[in-house]
């Protein structure tokens, strides 16, 4: 199933069953979606349903908190990550906090999709990744989705939430095939173990996760190990039991995104592991990140300027030499 | 003037005064924390917008203790969210600028400017398509009108046609920086006549405030259309407890206060009849008793336990929803 009909058949499932689920954004309706992700939805449920917004960021988020108090269940589309920040004061100042400033009076059942990363050759204003300022930020869930797997199950159960959910998607796997197979019991806040193995626990999300897994082929065959992998589907609240466990038993941790290094998530994930797993480390653990550069607009640059599978590859080639394997 | 209502607004105006008065007090002596801000001087506004509005929901900024109490927010509970105790409104947890109450479609208390007017426009459309008939009332200052969340707000709520009345309090000082030296005109319902019906009132008249809102709700209820009134009104205490107020003259100041609404209700009241000195002395000694109880409950209320820190942060009850 491709990622993006992933994504649409959770809203169309919930948009049937329940009459208070609507989707707003710009170019959500009568357009189609630019990553095609509401195709049909405008047909199927009409304008009222289906809201085109304005480009205004700030109001689409602000309408939908109003939505959600009023009644519904909104699902707001921004277009990418990038124009998130216009609406910044209503994710992190009203959103995150209605509930624990109203003592817990008033609920916001309210998921905002946003894909984000670097695509192809669309330079520094339209190339970022954001999960560092949204996961950081007490009242807001984060919510990722690598696959169709995640996108279906994860979008669905954020908009069941009765909580604000970002829901991070990646532009480059809108068109990707992944397989779909029905998990009864999936729950996106439990991080998914993708591949299990013994020496190294890699812990990756989004795109960096499907380039991770192909390095890994390579990585296993060269070193003769085997590597465990770990999805995280929940950024905030970040439970990293599954984690822990892992580095238990295989002493090792390398953890790969796409932000820019400095203060990038990655560096929260590795400082709570080394706050568990101190004694447990027989390597320091790596961090394998984008460079901290904006995102360049010339193709070689921009592969320079974030992980690749072959940097993948050769990082943790190089690291795990250098520490016993 | 009839006489139920004039009773109403000069029960409703004179306890947000007394709730104030005594809330600067308690403030004084360390009983309140963090910011204050006081709507002293702009009662007739908060009480004849709400009153006037009756039921559907109400948005507000964070001088937002008189919309609370107008709404029916008992004072002890208002008076308790400002002491930070458990028993307030919000748990302790918004204080003054947070007033939150879903029973009495109360929705803040949001200390942004100008950021609760999409929430409205939202809200009012949430309220259109699930059939429901109550249209929503915002109330926002005159600084807000220069910020992008108010153009973004009117232009959706006429796109969306949805039943909403934005109400603009200009009382002319944004902190402590006069309108006209910041807006390029000073008449606001100017800004919002191209996308809707918009009017100017005077604030300083309850009747006049409760007239224009009772009229505007019908309007946007039966056309679901928006609809504007700024209200032109005056803040006598400055912007909060934390400003000097030494921006405007005590001449202004005095001019000001020569309009007071309380003032105006009761000897318009007296003369036509409708007041009696009997009622206001009932009724100011029901107030003096109000608040007296509420700070005393305020006083004697727990503070929140520790483990309030970790809730309502998310949803509690929700694991069974999904899966």
């Amino acid at each position: 199933m491709l990622y993006r009909e992933a994504l649409k058949k959770a809203m169309d499932e919930l948009m049937e069953e329940d009459e208070t689920v609507v989707v707003l954004g710009e170019d959500v309706g009568f357009y189609g979606g630019n990553y095609r992700v509401t195709e049909g939805l405008y047909a199927k449920y009409g304008e009222k349903r289906v809201i085109d917004t304005p480009i205004a960021e700030n109001s689409i988020v602000g309408n939908a908190i109003g939505m959600a108090i009023g009644g519904l269940r909104p699902v707001a589309e921004i277009m990418t990550v990038n124009f998130s920040l216009i609406a910044y004061d209503q994710i992190v100042n009203e959103a995150a906090k209605i509930r624990y400033m109203s003592g817990g009076k008033v609920s916001l059942p309210l998921t905002i999709r946003m894909p984000q990363g670097v695509a192809k050759q669309l330079a520094a204003q339209h190339s970022q990744s954001f999960e560092r300022i949204y996961a950081s930020i007490p009242g807001l869930r984060v919510f990722t989705a690598s696959d169709s797997i995640t996108a279906y199950y994860g979008l669905k159960q954020a908009i069941l939430l009765d909580d604000p959910v970002v829901f991070l998607e990646h532009e480059l796997l809108y068109a990707q095939d992944f397989d779909f197979i029905d998990i009864p019991h999936f729950d996106v806040r439990k991080q998914r173990l993708i591949k299990e193995g013994n020496d190294i626990t890699v812990v990756s999300y989004l795109k960096m996760l499907h380039d991770t897994l192909e390095a890994i082929k390579d990585i296993e065959k060269d070193l003769g190990i085997s590597v465990e992998v770990i999805e995280l589907t929940s950024l905030n609240p970040l439970n990293l039991d599954k984690v822990y466990e892992s580095v238990k038993k295989t002493k090792r941790l390398v953890v790969v995104n796409e932000e820019p290094k400095t203060g990038s998530f990655a560096t929260e994930i590795i400082t709570k592991v080394i706050e568990n797993n101190f004694y447990d480390l027989d390597a320091p653990p790596l961090r394998i990140c984008g460079e901290d550069v904006p995102t360049p607009y010339n193709r070689k640059l921009e592969l320079l300027s974030i992980p690749t599978p072959d940097k993948i590859y050769k990082k943790i080639i190089e690291w795990g030499k250098e520490n016993g394997l | 003037m009839i006489k139920s209502y004039a009773e109403q607004f000069y029960y409703l105006m004179k306890l947000g005064r007394e709730f104030e008065i005594r809330a600067k007090e308690e403030y004084m002596k360390g009983n309140i924390g963090g910011f204050l801000h006081l709507a002293i001087g702009e009662e007739a506004v908060h009480v004849g917008a709400t009153v006037g509005f009756g039921k559907g929901d109400i948005f507000v900024h964070y001088r937002d203790h008189i919309y609370a109490l107008a709404r029916g927010i008992p004072a002890k509970e208002v008076m308790a969210e400002l002491f930070g105790k458990v028993t307030g409104v919000s748990k302790g947890k918004g204080g003054s600028m947070h007033l939150y109450h879903p029973k009495y479609n109360f929705y803040g208390g949001i200390a942004i400017v100008g950021a609760q007017i999409p929430h409205a426009v939202g809200a009012a459309y949430a309220r259109k398509l699930l059939g429901h008939t109550e249209g929503v009332l915002v109330a926002f200052g005159d600084g807000a009108t220069n910020a992008g969340n108010f153009y973004e707000s009117l232009n959706l709520a006429a796109v969306y046609k949805v039943p909403v009345i934005f109400l603009c309090e200009n009382n002319y000082y944004a902190i402590g920086t006069r309108i006209d030296r910041v807006s390029a005109f000073s008449d606001l319902y100017l800004k919002a006549k191209d996308y809707m019906p918009a009017i100017s009132v005077d604030g300083m008249d309850v009747f006049e405030v409760f007239n224009a809102v009772s009229k505007a709700k019908e309007y946007v209820e039966t056309e679901s259309k928006p609809y504007f009134i700024e209200a032109k009104t005056y803040r006598y205490e400055p912007h909060s407890m934390s400003d000097g107020g030494d921006y405007r003259s005590p001449r202004e100041l005095k001019i000001a206060k020569e309009r007071d609404p309380i003032e105006r209700l009761k000897e318009k009241g007296l003369e036509k009849g409708v007041l009696t000195p009997e009622f206001i002395k009932t009724i100011d000694e029901k107030v003096e008793k109000e608040i007296e109880e509420a700070v005393e409950f305020a006083l004697n209320s727990p503070e929140p336990s520790e483990d309030e820190l970790y809730k309502d942060i998310y949803c509690e009850v929700c694991e069974d929803v999904v899966s």
